[in-house]
C-alpha cells in the first residue's frame, strides 16, 4: 500500500477508536450552560464543577471504592486458585484433564443471565446479598475459567526438566509449584490479571442484580443508575465516565503487550 | 509419598478453583432449570408446573419479538465487526514503528466499561444536543424512533468489539509465513489476487474464532441496551437478556423469567459447540 493512504487509514482508525471517549472528556469539562447547545464544540472556559459536583453532591467515591476491593479481591481469589489448577493441569497431567478443561472452558461461555435468578437466591439465602464478599465470589469464579485456562497454557510452556529437578530436589508439588514455577509465571499472571481485573471493574449485570445499596454498589451501577432530579445531568455524567474510564484504560495502555498476549492466548490457542 | 496420593496431589490443587466454579456457575446451571420448571413469583412459595413455561414461550409474542432482536442485532453486530476488525487487522500488520501508539488507541473501546461507552453513546446520541444529530444536519431521534433504535445500539456495540476482533486478526495475519505471501508475489500475483488466494484462506480458521467468540457475546447482549433504550421504544429494542431481566427483576416472575434465561443459555450454548468443534477442528 502507498504510505499516504496507509497513514490515512492509520490516523483514522485512532480516531475513530478515540473520538467518543475525547467527546465525553470535553463534555466533562465544559460548563454547564454551553452544554445546553451545540456549537461550541470546544469548551469555552474549562470548569472542574461536574467533578466537584460527583463527590460532593453523590457518593461516587464510596462507588470506586467498592469496584477497587472487589475487582482486587477477586483477581487475587482468581489467580490463586486459577493457577494452582492450571499448574496441576499442565504438569502433573492428571487423567481426565483435557474433559476438565473442556468443562472449564465452557463454563467461560456461559451468559452471567442464565444464572442470575439462582445466583439472586443463594445469595440472599447465605446473606451474601448486597455485601462486597457476595460479589466478589461471583466475580472470582466467573474470572476463573479464563484464569485456569491461561494459566494452562502458560504452564504448558515452562520445560518439565524445571518442574523435575524441583521434585528430584525433594520438594512435594506444592513446593515445587510456590518455590519454582510460580516465580516463572510472574509474565502469565500478570497477563492473566490484568484481564481478570478489567473484567470485574466492568461487569454489570450481577453487580445490578445482587447489591441493591451503597454498601456494595459499583461503578458501572452508578453510572448506569445515575440520578436525575429533572433533566439528565449530562455534564456530571461524562465526569463520572471519564473517572470509570482511567483505570481500566490505563492499565490496558501501559500494560499493552501483556493484555495482547492475553487476549490473543485466550482465544487462538486450541 | 505414596502412589495414591500422588495421584490425589493434581486433584487437591485443583480442588479450590473447582469448587467455586462449581458454586458460582456450575450449580446455577442447574438450579436455573429447576426454577424454570416452577410456579415462582419472588417471596412466595414455589410450585412444580413442569415445562408449562416452555408452552408459554411458544404463544408469547413478545419472545419472539426479543428472539428476533437478539439474532439481527447479533447477526448485524458480528458482521460489521468482521469486516471492519479485518481491515484494521490489515491496517495495522503495515504500522511499523507506530504500532504501540496505535494499538493504545485501539485498545480504548474495549478497555472502557460497557456501560460507561453506552452512556457516551447515550450523549451522541441526544436528539437536540448530541454531536451525531450536528453531523445529521437536524435533529435525529435515534434511540426513540423504533426504526432506528436497535442500529444505534449496534452502531454502539460495533464501535466497542471491533478493536478485539482487529487484534485477534492481526494475531492470526502475523502468525502467516510472509515467505507464502513473497512466493506468491513471485509467482506474479497482485495484492488482491494474494490477498484473495493466500491470506484469506488461512486466516479462515481466526477469522471463524472470532466469529464465534462475538456471536457468543452478542447473543447475551444486555449491558449496553439496558442503559441506551432500557428495550425500548415500545419493545424494539428488547433482546432476550432485557427480556428476562425484566420478568425476573420488575415483575418479579422467577419461573418464568428463569425459563428465558435458560433459552439463552441454550442459544449460546449451541454457538460455543460450535467453538469447540472448531478447535477440534485443529487451530494451532
Amino acid at each position: 500500500m502507498r504510505r499516504p493512504g496507509l497513514w490515512l487509514g492509520l490516523a483514522a482508525v485512532c480516531a475513530w477508536s478515540l473520538a467518543p471517549f475525547l467527546w465525553q472528556l470535553l463534555t466533562s469539562v465544559k460548563p454547564a450552560a454551553e452544554l445546553e447547545a451545540l456549537p461550541p464544540f470546544l469548551p469555552g472556559a474549562i470548569t472542574l464543577v461536574h467533578y466537584e459536583a460527583i463527590f460532593a453532591g453523590h457518593p461516587f467515591a464510596r462507588l470506586l471504592l467498592n469496584s477497587f476491593i472487589v475487582s482486587a479481591l477477586a483477581t487475587l481469589l482468581a489467580l490463586g486458585f486459577g493457577s494452582l489448577a492450571g499448574f496441576a493441569l499442565a504438569k502433573l497431567r492428571p487423567p481426565g484433564r483435557a474433559a476438565t478443561l473442556a468443562a472449564v472452558v465452557a463454563l467461560s461461555m456461559l451468559p452471567p443471565v442464565a444464572t442470575v435468578s439462582p445466583l439472586f437466591l443463594l445469595a440472599s439465602a447465605a446473606g451474601l446479598r448486597d455485601t462486597l464478599v457476595g460479589l466478589v465470589l461471583v466475580y472470582a469464579g466467573f474470572a476463573l475459567p479464563l484464569a485456569v485456562w491461561l494459566m494452562a497454557q502458560f504452564f504448558r510452556g515452562v520445560p518439565d526438566a524445571l518442574y523435575i529437578a524441583a521434585r528430584v530436589d525433594g520438594c512435594s508439588a506444592a513446593g515445587a509449584f510456590v518455590k519454582v514455577m510460580l516465580p516463572l509465571a510472574v509474565p502469565g499472571l500478570t497477563a492473566t490479571g490484568l484481564l481478570v481485573f478489567v473484567f470485574c471493574w466492568n461487569e454489570f449485570l450481577y453487580a445490578l442484580t445482587l447489591t441493591s445499596s451503597m454498601a456494595a454498589r459499583t461503578v458501572p451501577v452508578g453510572i448506569a443508575l445515575f440520578p436525575g432530579l429533572h433533566e439528565v445531568p449530562w455534564g456530571e455524567i461524562a465526569a463520572g465516565s471519564v473517572i470509570a474510564t482511567l483505570p481500566p484504560v490505563a492499565l490496558a495502555i501501559v500494560f499493552q503487550r501483556r493484555v495482547l498476549a492475553g487476549l490473543t492466548a485466550g482465544a487462538l490457542k486450541g | 509419598m505414596r502412589p495414591g496420593a500422588a495421584r490425589l496431589e493434581p486433584w487437591v490443587l485443583m480442588s479450590p478453583a473447582l469448587a467455586l466454579l462449581a458454586a458460582v456457575t456450575a450449580l446455577p446451571m442447574l438450579y436455573v432449570v429447576w426454577l424454570s420448571l416452577q410456579q415462582r413469583a419472588l417471596f412466595r412459595a414455589a410450585q412444580f408446573t413442569g415445562f408449562d413455561h416452555y408452552f408459554r414461550l411458544a404463544g408469547d409474542g413478545r419472545f419472539w419479538n426479543a428472539l428476533g432482536n437478539t439474532l439481527y442485532f447479533a447477526l448485524v453486530s458480528v458482521a460489521m465487526e468482521l469486516a471492519l476488525g479485518l481491515a484494521i487487522a490489515l491496517l495495522l500488520a503495515r504500522a511499523g514503528r507506530a504500532r504501540a501508539l496505535i494499538y493504545g488507541a485501539v485498545l480504548v473501546p474495549w478497555a472502557i466499561p460497557t456501560v460507561v461507552s453506552a452512556r457516551m453513546w447515550e450523549w451522541m446520541y441526544q436528539p437536540e444536543l448530541g454531536v451525531l444529530s450536528f453531523l445529521a444536519g437536524r435533529p435525529v431521534n435515534w434511540l426513540g424512533d423504533a426504526a432506528l433504535a436497535l442500529h444505534a445500539a449496534i452502531a454502539m456495540d460495533v464501535w466497542k468489539s471491533t478493536p478485539f476482533v482487529a487484534l485477534l486478526l492481526l494475531a492470526g495475519l502475523q502468525a502467516i509465513p510472509r515467505e507464502l505471501v513473497h512466493a506468491a508475489a513471485l509467482d506474479g500475483a497482485g495484492a488482491w489476487t494474494t490477498f484473495r488466494r493466500v491470506t484469506l484462506p488461512l486466516l479462515a480458521p481466526v477469522i471463524l474464532v472470532a466469529a464465534v467468540f462475538r456471536s457468543i457475546d452478542a447473543l447475551r447482549v444486555f449491558d449496553a441496551i439496558y442503559v441506551l433504550t432500557g428495550g425500548g421504544p415500545a419493545n424494539a429494542t428488547e433482546t432476550l437478556s432485557i427480556y428476562a431481566y425484566r420478568v425476573l427483576f420488575q415483575m418479579l416472575d422467577f419461573g418464568y423469567g428463569s425459563a428465558l434465561a435458560v433459552v439463552v443459555l441454550a442459544i449460546t450454548g449451541m454457538a460455543a459447540l460450535a467453538y469447540a468443534r472448531l478447535l477440534r477442528g485443529g487451530i494451532e
